[in-house]
């Protein structure tokens, strides 16, 4: 990831997916279709448990939660997955397969392990040998965020010792004619804040982290504030002057006690829609003005929509531990009217915190709070 | 463990108009006589939305009105946490029914309501509210997943939280793949310190063991208790009765939640 951020490599490509008919760019990971899952968990089969499973072995990440799992316990860890739409892919599917004289789906769908909210969050919590609490949060593209102020809070309440948190969404076509509907869709790689930009790009992805006790871990990176609110507005279209999302920001910043001048760095949820971008810009020159360095990664990733918030966590993360402030790829022209300082081009500085947004449908704003731990 | 208060009920199921008549149910003091009841009208969205709304998004926001207005609560005080296994069904068919067409053409309105925070999101619209809001998946757990991620929200915020859980039947085929035959939705308004109307303190512990829960109050007739939100009336039922038992909700392989009313007074 970090490689691609450095290097300047967009993952999205014309859409290629199942029955491309849409002209539009995506972010599809390469494999899936020949990966199933298979043997103790194979009930769970569908596209998004496949994706789920690829990155839970990215990165030594079974190895930590092994070790986490003799230091507290398998009970004693939480699950929480961010996902919008889970394994609806199969759904879809079978219904080109009813029955033409009762309408009935074919026998072989497993609802309860593929489109069910939860299959994703239960593949993972089984697959990682965990039992602890879980739950699936689904807040549209704030999901993934969420499930890190969710976490911190079962751990706050002595719930859990720590935590599996992550986001999980793949390809399908709801989403894909869904945001076509709203005529959302680029016609080319997303652009962010560019003055001509013209929708998303939409993307997959699977991300995950294990949250813990903050008593130790110099070197490691710390969430350090999270922000949670509603635009009460629309479900669809976002808050003009983004009020849910200064709201949120203040928030993430008053619970990590820290000043806005105190963000060296803004991940953007910048999802090239006109609307989102104007408004996330409205929100955030109020609070920090053009001071602090803001980019939208949406043109390396696309909007993996349910799984934007650990993404981009994830991003942030890696930024703050190489000193990178990343630009806004396949941007060309910056709109003149947004106020924020957006970098279009990634630049080498030392980093101490990070702020990242993700806002979702219905309104629902999420800010965290990124910090190296000194 | 975590203790947080009840401050205010709502609920809308079969012969459960409202959790006055359901309290009665529960204590034994009046017959369950399932009947279907009419769709909910969503009269506290504006008249633009409540055309657009799905139905399990009325029947949602139905118990959650009953609940707050019973609480010492305005709807625009309180943060949220929705929980639902399944969403809307009938958004899920039609979307679906349209994605096998050759023409694929989806209904925006249709698309934008098949988020599974869509009660959440109308509910923000409905009550002006800027409050956080969670909505969450715990198929058959869904309603203990609701608790534990309000209660730790109480707790550690020291908010006011409305917990809303609904699950309405599919219709066919999907019936086929998820059988909830009745509707039911529940509203609880959970609080860090009592208040002059609060009905009960829940301690709320989760911890390793089976995951065989309490059984379904059996003063409720009809097929409830394959609705993951009915799940709340085990606990309904102690608080309804004033017992201070413990109850174990459906919840997790290796893991149980426990939910006891404690004394408080």
């Amino acid at each position: 990831m970090f490689a691609a951020l450095r290097e300047s490599r967009s993952g999205l490509r014309p859409n290629d997916f199942e029955t491309p008919a849409l002209e539009t760019w995506i972010g599809r990971v390469d494999g899936l279709e020949h990966e199933p899952v298979t043997g103790r968990l194979g009930e769970f089969d569908c596209r998004n448990n496949r994706l789920a499973r690829l990155g839970l072995r990215q990165d030594g990440f079974e190895d930590a939660v092994a070790q986490a799992r003799e230091r507290y316990g398998a009970h004693r860890i939480a699950v929480l997955i961010g996902t919008s739409t889970s394994g609806v892919h199969e759904t879809e599917l079978a219904y080109r397969q009813r029955d033409r004289s009762t309408g009935a789906l074919p026998p072989d769908l497993r609802y309860r392990h593929s489109q069910n909210i939860f299959s994703v969050a239960d593949f993972v919590r089984r697959y990682l040998e965990l039992e602890g609490p879980a739950a699936a949060i689904s807040t549209a593209c704030s999901s993934s965020a969420k499930v890190f102020a969710s976490a911190h809070r079962l751990i706050e309440a002595a719930f859990v010792d720590a935590a599996v948190v992550g986001g999980v969404d793949s390809l399908c076509l709801t989403t894909l004619y869904g945001f076509g509907s709203l005529e959302l869709l680029s016609r080319e790689p997303c652009r962010p804040c560019d003055a001509a930009r013209d929708g998303i790009s939409i993307g997959e992805a699977a991300g995950f982290v294990l949250l813990e006790r903050a008593d130790s871990g110099a070197g490691k990176i710390a969430l350090l504030g999270y922000g949670e609110s509603s635009d009460g507005y629309h479900m669809s279209a976002p808050h003009p002057e983004g009020a849910g999302v200064r709201l949120a920001v203040m928030q993430a910043l008053c619970r990590a006690g820290l000043a806005p001048d105190a963000i060296d760095y803004i991940n953007l949820h910048g999802t090239a829609t006109p609307a989102n971008d104007r408004a996330e810009d409205a929100a955030l020159h109020r609070i920090f003005g053009a001071a602090i360095p803001c980019s939208s990664t949406k043109g390396w990733t696309g909007h993996t929509l349910g799984a934007a918030g650990v993404t981009e966590a994830i991003i942030s993360a890696l930024c703050l531990e190489r000193s990178w402030v990343p630009g806004t790829l396949n941007t060309r022209t910056l709109d003149p009217s947004l106020r924020s300082r957006i970098v279009l081009s990634g630049e080498q500085h030392p980093l101490r915190h990070v702020l990242s947004n993700s806002f979702g449908f219905g309104g629902n704003n999420c800010s965290l709070v990124l910090g190296m731990r000194a | 463990m975590t203790e947080v208060f009840l401050d205010g009920v709502g609920l809308i199921g079969p012969g459960l108009p409202d959790w006055r008549t359901a309290r009665e149910v529960l204590r034994g003091e009046r017959e369950h006589e399932p009947a279907r009841l009419p769709r909910p009208d969503a009269g506290m969205l504006p008249a633009n939305e409540r055309r657009r709304v799905a139905n399990s998004v009325r029947w949602a926001l139905a118990a959650a009105q009953e609940a707050v207005g019973a609480s010492s609560y305005r709807a625009d005080e309180v943060a949220t946490v929705f929980a639902t296994s399944d969403g809307d069904g009938e958004t899920l068919h039609h979307l679906c029914e349209a994605l096998a067409s050759p023409q694929r053409e989806v209904s925006p309105t249709r698309f934008h309501n098949s988020v599974h925070n869509a009660a959440a999101g109308y509910w923000s619209i409905a009550a002006g509210s800027r409050h956080p809001s969670t909505s969450l998946c715990g198929y058959d757990a869904t309603f203990a997943a609701g608790l534990i991620e309000a209660a730790s929200q109480v707790w550690s915020e020291r908010a006011a939280m409305l917990l809303v859980a609904y699950d309405l039947p599919f219709p066919p085929p999907l019936y086929a793949v998820r059988p909830i035959a009745e509707p039911f939705a529940v509203a609880l308004v959970l609080v860090p310190e009592p208040r002059p109307g609060t009905l009960a303190c829940c301690r709320i512990t989760a911890r390793r063991g089976s995951s065989a829960c309490s059984p379904f109050p059996a003063a409720l007739r009809g097929a409830l208790a394959c609705n993951p939100a009915a799940w709340s009336l085990p606990l309904l039922a102690l608080i309804a009765r004033e017992r201070r038992e413990a109850v174990r909700l459906p919840y997790l392989d290796g893991c149980q939640l426990i939910v006891e009313p404690v004394a408080w007074r």
